[in-house]
């Protein structure tokens, strides 16, 4: 809690740019409507303002400036604006009982999340079984291992038009599965480092202790090196959800999704509503948050029954 | 079907070739750790061309690696004009940006450990989240070129560096700035004798992660509208009209080309950063 305060000065700090950085960005639309609406300004033709900068613009009709923050397509909205939106797409809506409507970031976020968490699923369980394999066999490391690495390095977003393309002509209805795939891929990376780290974690004076019990390999695997794996494993969780909500959303971005908070940025890209992106941005990262937190709590609470710190 | 059988019994052939490598004399060999790993990757390869061949898979549906690498030699001045355009122009300028403004920011914010406290989560949230979803607002802010790649690049490396910095940065204890102080060394000395260099590690672990965002995010922007080259945008228009094999030599590209970045960075860390625990004793 005593980083609570430095924290809040520097999101503080963030706004108060972000709201300073809000007048320049807008001017123009400021003025183009004001122009619009009859109003005078400097100077009059938009093609001469064109060439103007920004700053000349502002200094030449300082009354205008205030417009700039209440624009109805801002190229920068304001934070409040953003939030605003924010609550007129979730709260809102679902005060008015309508939550699970097509225009409510509510109904998207869930679509998000189901890939999300089936592809974080399906990611851990690959990440996990990889980690095993790697831990037992000498060929699957020398083999595996290196691939693994290098799958990172290519960019999963050029895949990831393909993924879809090629699931839908298998015969996948949707794009739950693909999303999933994407999201697997960026997902698995994490976990499998994690759980190879911490499956090789106990010493050898402890492998030794358990094979004077004459423990066989299973009890070895569940007794000691599954147990001591935990924290590993939680801290890799925690990466590979946020990396499994990235996934999700490249899996929704390019491809011409119509449900799930990256379609909304896409379809607020077509529209040119740009408040429309910025309440989607943020609640992904909200989403992401909760997430990260959920999990976190989970660390917390399963590694203190287990008698580790944390 | 012979082509199937072909693959499968090369699969089962290389496996035990594999196998015996792994547990033969030579495994800790330089040699036999190469091999190891390029006979699984061209099994893959050859599994691959066996199944599309055996099923008689159609190749708007997935081309056949040899098809693939055709169309590779064929597009090569295609594969060059996006290559320059996505990854020298979008990807390595936004990087070489990004990697220098959080690097500079890192710099400034760590001489007050307050911000430094508040910064650090931030930063650590931030990093975690998808970036990737502002490349819209930044393709409209900066017009359709290079420029709007470039800048998506910079918000995507900008946070993971400066994570690594700061924290890299706190690495030294009390004994060796102790140490500085002494030697009557100044501010700047101790960082750049000191500090930086035990940082190193750590901006290292930054910038190979920041090499794969780099090439997402100058693909990413590229979906997003992009004057008619570029990878991402040949890769979108290919999906649409199903020329399917250019778009598995785009992938081809990205991947070595990511492959060979990530490589590079991680070949400079390893001249550069020596003396560290984790590169000594290997060689």
């Amino acid at each position: 809690m005593k980083n609570l305060l430095p924290i809040l000065t520097v999101l503080a700090a963030i706004a108060a740019l972000w709201y300073v950085a809000v007048a320049p960005m807008n001017i123009r639309g400021a003025l183009d409507m004001a122009e619009r609406g009859g109003a005078e300004v400097v100077p009059a033709e938009s093609i001469a303002r064109f060439d103007r900068s920004v700053w000349r613009l502002m200094m030449d009709n300082p009354e205008h400036i205030a417009a700039g923050y209440a624009l109805e397509r801002p190229r920068l909205p304001t934070p409040g604006q953003v939030g605003a939106e924010l609550w007129k797409t979730t709260g809102d809506m679902a005060l008015r009982g309508r939550a699970l409507s097509k225009r409510s970031l509510i109904y998207h976020g869930w679509i998000t999340l189901q890939s999300t968490l089936w592809g974080f699923a399906l990611g851990t369980v690959l990440g996990m079984a990889g980690a095993i394999a790697i831990v037992y066999s000498r060929v699957v490391d020398m083999s595996l291992m290196p691939w693994a690495i290098i799958s990172q390095t290519i960019p999963i977003v050029a895949l990831a038009p393909m993924i879809i393309v090629l699931s839908s002509q298998v015969g996948i209805e949707g794009r739950t599965v693909p999303k999933a795939i994407i999201s697997a891929y960026l997902c698995y990376f994490p976990v499998l480092v994690g759980m190879v780290k911490g499956l090789r974690s106990p010493g050898a004076a402890q492998l030794d202790l358990l094979r004077t019990y004459s423990a066989s390999g299973l009890q070895a695997f569940l007794k000691l090196r599954l147990p001591a794996s935990m924290p590993y494993l939680f801290t890799s969780l925690k990466i590979g959800i946020a990396a499994a909500l990235v996934g999700t959303i490249v899996g929704e971005l390019p491809t011409g999704a119509i449900s799930g908070l990256g379609a909304r940025i896409l379809i607020g890209d077509q529209f040119g509503t740009p408040l429309a992106i910025w309440a989607a941005l943020f609640a992904a990262a909200i989403l992401a948050g909760v997430l990260v937190t959920l999990l976190d709590v989970m660390q917390r609470v399963t590694l203190k029954r287990m008698g580790m710190q944390t | 079907m012979s082509w199937l059988i072909f693959a499968l019994v090369f699969w089962i052939g290389a496996w035990m070739l594999n196998t015996w490598l792994a547990n033969s004399a030579w495994r800790g060999s330089v040699v036999v750790r190469v091999l190891i790993p390029v006979l699984f990757g061209v099994t893959l390869i050859v599994l691959w061309e066996g199944i599309v061949r055996g099923f008689g898979v159609s190749p708007v549906i997935l081309p056949a690696p040899s098809t693939v690498a055709q169309t590779f030699a064929a597009s090569t001045d295609i594969l060059w004009e996006d290559f320059r355009q996505t990854v020298l122009k979008g990807a390595l300028s936004g990087f070489v940006i990004g990697v220098l403004a959080a690097f500079a920011t890192a710099i400034v914010i760590d001489r007050s450990a307050f911000l430094t406290r508040g910064l650090l989560p931030i930063g650590n949230f931030v990093a975690a989240l998808p970036i990737v979803g502002i490349a819209p607002i930044l393709v409209s802010w900066f017009g359709f070129d290079w420029h709007s790649k470039a800048a998506v690049v910079v918000v995507m490396v900008f946070f993971p560096i400066l994570v690594n910095t700061v924290q890299g940065l706190r690495e030294t204890d009390a004994m060796q700035r102790d140490l500085m102080r002494t030697y009557a060394a100044s501010y700047f000395d101790t960082l750049l004798k000191l500090r930086l260099p035990a940082a190193l590690p750590f901006v290292f672990n930054g910038l190979k992660i920041a090499t794969t965002l780099a090439l997402i995010g100058a693909i990413v922007a590229e979906y997003f509208g992009s004057p008619t080259r570029g990878m991402g945008f040949r890769i979108s228009t290919g999906v649409g009209s199903l020329s399917i094999d250019l778009v598995w030599a785009e992938i081809a590209v990205a991947a070595l080309a990511g492959t060979a970045f990530y490589g590079l960075v991680a070949w400079v860390e390893k001249r550069v950063t020596f003396w560290h625990p984790s590169h000594r004793g290997h060689g």
